[in-house]
């Protein structure tokens, strides 16, 4: 799973929220179904807020990862279509 | 229409201060909630319309807000973490004082990544968000609808109550 392939990397480091949701919902809006997208946050309240984007905008979190201190590694994959 | 066959979900707010601290609550709200495909609205009313101004300028005060931490958003680790107790007879009495903790304020939030009320409103716009000025605020303070960035829609309560009455959530700022 960890080396998942990857079409869209997104680098969030360094931004608190709500800026790590709206980029990473905007970069999902990018994708086509099936493809995955990685987002690498230093955000502690992201860890909980990217599962509820992904609950709601009805796509997949594959990948939840630690890479060092507070900064995670994400990779989600988008089963669902652009909401209207 | 969500894909599964419902409706989504719905924020309506109601964004009532216009200092930089409260201003931004409802556009956080709102730019999150937007993000997840959410139907969002905020009505703009009193001190919080000024928000939907073309020129922004949201500022601080510590004058009756005991609870506001007085920290220095440079030096190092240990000087940032001092929380300077400044006497009331300081805070409400020395010209500009409202002006600096503004600037520290800004200062601190960039520091640590937060985008600035200009962003975020601009987020709001971008997913949507129904941005309502208050017509009676309006006129009360003698504002003019060319102060307001054009994506304002200028109503009054009857809109932002049936905005709100097929909301899930509904809150008060």
């Amino acid at each position: 799973m960890l080396d998942i392939e990857v079409n869209v990397k997104l680098d969030c480091r360094g931004m608190s929220c709500p800026m790590p949701v709206f980029k990473t919902s905007k970069a999902l809006k990018n994708l086509k179904v099936g493809e995955t997208l990685e987002v690498i946050s230093s955000d502690p309240g992201f860890v909980l807020d990217i599962q509820a984007l992904v609950r709601q905008t009805q796509n997949k979190l594959l990948v939840t990862q630690e890479m060092n201190d507070h900064v995670f590694r994400y990779v989600i994959e988008k089963t669902q279509q652009n909401l209207g | 229409m969500m894909n599964n066959g419902t409706r989504p979900r719905r924020l309506a707010l109601i964004a009532t201060k216009g200092t930089l601290d409260w201003a931004y609550p409802p556009f956080i709200l709102a730019s999150a909630a937007g993000a997840m495909d959410w139907e969002v609205g905020i009505f703009f009313t009193f001190y919080g319309l000024p928000l939907l101004k073309k020129t922004i300028n949201p500022a601080i005060t510590p004058v009756g807000n005991p609870a506001m931490p007085m920290k220095m958003p440079f030096g190092s680790e240990r000087f940032q973490n001092i929380n300077w107790a400044i006497p009331n007879v300081i805070t409400h009495n020395i010209p500009g004082f409202d002006t600096m903790a503004t600037g520290l304020m800004k200062k601190m939030f960039k520091n640590k990544g937060v985008a600035t009320i200009e962003e975020l409103r601009e987020m709001c716009m971008e997913t949507d968000v129904r941005l309502i000025g208050c017509q009676m605020t309006m006129d009360v303070f003698g504002f003019s609808k060319d102060e307001f960035i054009d994506e304002a829609e200028v109503a009054g309560a009857a809109t932002f109550l049936e905005f709100a009455a097929d909301a899930d959530i509904s809150l008060f700022i």
